[in-house]
């Protein structure tokens, strides 16, 4: 029974440490999940967001939701709340690797 | 004071908590490792919840330990539908606390009634005395009793005020609606800012329109209001118009719309210079303060909100010790739980950076509130904001945020009433899923 649970205490502690890090999204991320689903998976209309576009895309969809070029309800209002750094930040989080 | 030594009690509860757990299972050992350091929250709503989630995932080495009185928690965003009876009762709007439980937080159900912020430690009504490292205190409002003359908790029986789900379910309301014969006056006092949910009287507002139009169209309503002006108030004024013609009359503070005392026994409100108004159904929503616990513990300075630094959440009259929700004073941002949900992660961040010995990330607040203006119609309001670099206030992100525009299609409105249910099922679902 011990020998088991230190085994077990040896093959979890780094996936623990591992997914420690990877949960951690970026700061301006903790506004898009609220909406677009815990993991970014959409919601009841709101699309998915995770692993959805290119970097390059993602990030040109976040400049014409900003200059009001792409029609949406509040992704203009959001997406000029953020700097380069923030949208960068984002689609690093979110676009497809 | 307690009859236990502050730090023996936890100590004992913590060493026996995990001697359990090490025979239990795989899961649990996760929890046994936590030794970074000890976060407490105080309040399991959309601020404690939120906090309670986001510690045990982006800092697992924290042990996490909720302090809630309720088993259950009731929404008050989307009690409001309840009115107009999209919902038959408040359980698609109440969420267990099963699932962070399962995610490793410890739940004390019990009441926090003191912080001693030099033990450090939080004591409870059961008589429990809590030691932590970092404290995250998210009680929530209390009510202003007999801030308007005659209102008290035994007045809000016959003029319920449904502003705070644990205190009086949003079907206080309900039952009297659907108790009003047709043609009858529905009355509603709209609170002084601050207080929670800045659009939210005026979404139920609506909410009663959308009943009354399918079931009491001889109906009116009233809004006595104690400010000249309220969030979202163009779009609301040319939604009520446009879909419940002249049902929703407003009446702003500068047109005597204050409600200065209450009558119970007649019906009765009456407003600054003296005018009464009878109504068949009256919704009472007082003025607010930061909830007891925290002007107790002198978080509040003697006042009714928390001061805070705003790049932390951190208590500017404690250590260790963070505010957030509503019970803290951040303007401009409003008191939503989109905010404290926001902020949680705010104060998980830092307090969990100082534990572990990481540096905290850059500040970024956020919200979205939304809200129902009747069937397939809905608005909202965005607030992108960043704290300044002494921490003394917070400034909205230039360019953004902002209201739903004035002028938009039918599609539009009825996206943002589809998207507040996304937005509702998401929070939920972080918070309790």
């Amino acid at each position: 029974m011990r020998r088991w649970l230190i085994l077990v205490v040896l093959s979890l502690a780094p996936v623990a440490a591992g997914s420690a890090a990877a949960q951690t999204p970026p700061v301006a991320a903790n506004g898009c999940l609220m909406c677009h689903g815990v993991n970014g998976q959409g919601a009841n209309g709101i699309p998915a967001i995770m692993r959805v576009q290119s970097r390059a895309d993602f990030t040109a969809t976040m400049k014409l939701f900003a200059e009001n070029k792409k029609p949406g309800t509040i992704m203009g209002r959001i997406s000029r709340g953020y700097t380069d750094e923030d949208i960068a930040e984002l689609s690093a989080w979110f676009a497809k690797p | 004071m307690t009859k236990h030594t502050p730090f023996s009690v936890s100590r004992r509860r913590a060493l026996a908590g995990a001697a359990a757990i090490a025979v239990a299972g795989a899961p649990a050992i996760l929890r046994a490792q936590a030794t970074a350091g000890r976060l407490v929250i105080v309040g399991g709503g959309f601020g404690g919840a939120s906090a309670a989630r986001a510690a045990r995932e982006r800092f697992p080495a924290v042990a996490v330990t909720l302090i809630e009185p309720a088993a259950s928690f009731t929404t008050c965003p989307y009690g409001n539908l309840l009115i107009a009876g999209r919902y038959s009762d408040t359980s698609p709007i109440t969420f267990g606390y099963d699932k962070l439980i399962a995610r490793g937080v410890a739940k004390v159900t019990d009441t926090a009634v003191e912080i001693d912020s030099a033990k450090k430690t939080v004591r409870t009504s059961g008589g429990q005395t809590i030691a932590y490292d970092r404290l995250i205190v998210s009680p929530g409002i209390d009510l202003k009793w007999n801030a308007i003359k005659g209102y008290d908790e035994a007045a809000s029986a016959a003029m319920p005020h449904c502003w705070k789900p644990s205190l009086q379910p949003v079907t206080a309301l309900t039952d009297k609606l659907k108790a009003m014969p047709d043609g009858g006056v529905f009355i509603m006092s709209a609170p002084p800012n601050p207080f929670r949910c800045p659009p939210g009287p005026y979404e139920r507002a609506s909410m009663v329109a959308e009943y009354f139009k399918k079931a009491k169209p001889k109906s009116k309503i009233l809004i006595l209001d104690s400010k000249d002006g309220f969030s979202k108030q163009p779009l609301f004024l040319a939604a009520w118009k446009q879909l419940y013609g002249d049902m929703i009359e407003w009446v702003s503070s500068n047109n005597e719309g204050r409600v200065v005392a209450v009558d119970p026994a007649s019906m009765t409100v009456e407003t600054e210079f003296g005018k009464k108004h009878k109504g068949d159904v009256i919704n009472i929503i007082p003025p607010q303060q930061a909830a007891k616990i925290a002007r107790d513990s002198g978080l509040t300075g003697g006042g009714d909100w928390a001061a805070i630094d705003t790049r932390s959440f951190e208590s500017k009259a404690a250590r260790d010790v963070f505010v957030i929700g509503d019970a803290n004073a951040a303007p401009p941002m409003p008191k939503s739980g989109f905010v404290a949900n926001n902020t949680a992660m705010r104060a998980v961040a830092v307090a969990g950076a100082q534990m572990t010995g990481g540096t905290p990330p850059k500040a970024l607040y956020f919200n979205t509130c939304y809200s129902h203006v009747g069937d397939n119609y809905g608005i909202s309001v965005v607030g992108i904001y960043r704290p300044n670099a002494d921490g003394s206030k917070i400034d909205e992100a230039p360019n953004s945020g902002g209201i739903s525009a004035r002028e938009a299609t039918a599609d539009i409105r009825a996206g943002e009433a589809t998207y507040a249910d996304g937005w509702y099922r998401s929070i939920t679902d972080y918070m309790f899923g």
